[in-house]
């Protein structure tokens, strides 16, 4: 009680509210333009973060993100395009609603359903966060490998696309984690020589690369007409409001409760939660017949989905450093610059700041219901902004947020080059998210790993030889297994497919 | 530009393999068995194995070996495509010479015109949005952004 006590002077500090105010704003409106993605407001925001305590920093990134999820779902009801993947779910749904007349509706639902999702994941984290840490504090290093190859293998899995691509994107991740000085040894691999490279390839200009950089490359090679600007007129957001929120409060909270889980997941995120929840909703109506056709129903489920996962993406975050998605991944990056390792020892360190920002965390998820309803109200207007116009802006805030990590050009070559690896990978197909995963990951991993095979002596079976590693070990081992047999069903299925069709 | 997957493969297999013969120059830790190397080739190996499955899958799907999207025909999208490399290299080369501010204005006007922008907007919004950036990092954040040529009139 007195950390918490402690907690709220720093949280409620004016200068972090303003900062959450302007994160605010600035979540809202990248949130709310197609191809701009959650992820990539929290990429550029992290050079703003780098100059700020840890608690603005960190509360400020946590509002970007809580904003832009729900502003995903605006141009998805409005103009049939989610605004962040993680609106992808139900944007037909929403569309409908739309074509119906019910706009407002289907966004005013969205609002007060990701308000309630927001806070319900929120209050798990500060609850279930604590507990977990006093028991992840007996865990050593083979728990920490076992762990991170769990979270990683899982990010793989579910990733989008193939499992091989995932895996490859991965791979490259963690060699990327590896240039540089060696934790153990000392010895500077794949340096060539540079003096630059000595240091590591430093995470923020990787993630703005592969974040920023590959959507201004996307967007110059598109070929598709530019977006039209929504019509409708938004009238009252609340009418009709209430009667929609009784009716499926057990949805609200059903969708609360998915969305906390796959968030806690290590490796899915919002936009998986929303897929989940919305599958589960029409599933288990009582008219699943009018899901897809403008039916509110889904919307409460997956719009509380999504924000309550993002609560749930920071449990493993904070309490084993291990992300759950790449947003929380840009997260323990920031962790890491700031001091604050992440990890059970966080809350002996600093509790009160872990503390201020889960208090961060809620004022952020209040204020979005305000916030939130001016962003509805003035969607036309965000709408509008040409994209050929904020693209080189964005380009240029790239560069500068690039350099300003190390006051190098250094780093805004690193932005160009994994910008351009982004790019293609995404173009064939392979998912970007375990790249940074991997960037994140692979020192930490690496170290787990070493410690663990020097105090095994090779020996293999040390690994699962305490009671929580070997649980986790069977866990990770059974999930490559399932991999794998899936990937040796489909390809016995393939071969007399393709030779049909031959 | 998409690649068969039979291409994609073999090119980390060769990537994979290069790397882990480049581990070989590790030294190798006095009484240790394991290495600097270790992990680096556990991720090589690891590499060589996903390639190897790309290139079953890529000439088992018989695709083309290379499709480049619909804007590879179209020249102006092939030069939008240079253009975002070509600034910033542009950026990094002479951003020291010339200062932030002349630099940031070029490559914004540069590349909102190429982009359609219309030429008012243009004059307005590169310098406006230049002296922002500079404003925010250099002034609030303290980012020591290069002066360059506008070093007297430093501000």
């Amino acid at each position: 009680m007195d950390v918490f006590l402690e907690a709220v002077p720093l949280a409620l500090d004016p200068y972090v509210l303003l900062i959450m105010l302007g994160a605010a704003v600035f979540g809202l409106f990248v949130g709310s333009i197609p191809g701009l993605t959650a992820t990539m407001a929290t990429a550029l925001l992290v050079p703003m973060t780098f100059f700020m305590e840890p608690v603005p920093a960190l509360a400020a990134i946590a509002t970007t993100v809580a904003m832009a999820i729900f502003a995903g779902d605006i141009p998805g009801a409005l103009l049939r395009i989610p605004g962040t993947p993680a609106s992808a779910a139900y944007v037909d749904e929403a569309f409908n609603m739309t074509q119906k007349g019910q706009a407002e509706l289907a966004l005013g639902t969205s609002l007060v359903c990701a308000v309630i999702g927001g806070l319900f994941g929120t209050l798990v984290l500060a609850t279930l966060a604590p507990v977990l840490a006093d028991f992840a504090l007996n865990f050593s290093s083979f728990e920490y490998f076992w762990l991170a190859c769990l979270g990683l293998s899982c990010a793989v899995v579910v990733s989008t696309g193939s499992t091989v691509k995932g895996l490859v994107s991965l791979l490259i991740g963690l060699l990327i984690s590896t240039v540089g000085i060696d934790i153990m040894a000392g010895y500077p691999r794949f340096t060539f020589g540079s003096v630059e490279l000595m240091g590591g390839i430093s995470f923020i200009p990787a993630m703005i690369g592969m974040f920023a950089i590959s959507e201004v490359l996307r967007y110059v090679t598109t070929t598709e007409a530019p977006l039209a600007v929504p019509q409708q007129a938004i009238r009252s957001i609340f009418s009709g409001l209430g009667a929609i929120l009784r009716r499926y409060k057990l949805n609200i909270a059903r969708g609360s409760v998915i969305g906390t889980a796959v968030g806690i997941l290590p490796g899915a995120g919002a936009d998986i939660a929303a897929w989940i929840a919305y599958a589960i909703s029409k599933r288990f109506s009582r008219e699943p017949e009018r899901f897809g056709k403008g039916h509110v129903e889904g919307l409460t489920d997956a719009g509380a989905a999504n924000n309550a996962g993002l609560g749930g993406a920071w449990v493993p975050a904070i309490v084993f450093g291990i992300p759950g998605d790449s947003i929380t991944a840009i997260v323990i990056g920031v962790l890491y610059m700031k001091g604050m390792n992440p990890g059970p020892t966080v809350f002996l360190n600093d509790p009160q700041l872990i503390y201020a920002v889960f208090i961060a965390f809620f004022i952020a998820n209040i204020a979005l219901l305000p916030l939130g309803f001016l962003a509805i109200r003035s969607s036309r207007q965000i709408l509008r902004v040409p994209r050929n116009v904020l693209m080189p802006v964005i380009l240029m805030f790239c560069v500068v947020g690039a350099f300003a990590i190390n006051n190098t050009s250094f780093g805004i070559m690193v932005m160009l080059c994994l910008g351009i690896l982004a790019y293609l990978m995404e173009e064939n197909g392979f998912p970007v998210a375990p790249t940074i995963l991997g960037i994140v990951l692979g020192g930490m991993l690496e170290q787990n790993f070493m410690t663990s095979m020097i105090k095994a002596r090779g020996d293999f079976l040390v690994f699962f030889e305490r009671p929580i590693a070997g649980v986790l070990g069977v866990v990770t081992i059974l999930v490559w297994l399932m991999v794998i047999a899936g990937a040796l069903r489909r390809g016995i299925k393939a071969k007399p497919e393709a030779e049909a069709a031959r | 530009m998409r690649f068969n997957d039979a291409i994609i493969g073999g090119v980390i297999i060769a990537f994979a393999l290069a790397m882990m013969l480049y581990t070989l120059t590790f030294p190798t830790m006095p009484g240790q068995a394991y290495g600097p190397d270790l992990f680096p080739l556990v991720i090589g190996a690891g590499m060589v194995l996903c390639g190897l499955a790309l290139v079953v899958r890529g000439l088992r799907a018989g695709d083309a070996l290379m499709a480049l999207g619909p804007w590879a025909e179209d020249r102006s999208h092939l030069i939008n495509l240079a253009l975002v490399p070509g600034v910033l290299l542009f950026y990094v080369g002479l951003s020291d010479f010339l200062g932030f501010v002349i630099t940031s204005v070029i490559v914004l006007t540069v590349l909102l015109l190429r982009f359609g922008v219309a030429r008012r907007t243009t004059f307005i919004i590169a310098p406006v949005t230049t002296l922002f950036i500079h404003t925010v990092f250099a002034k609030l954040l303290l980012v020591p952004l290069p002066w360059g040529l506008l070093l007297p009139i430093a501000w």
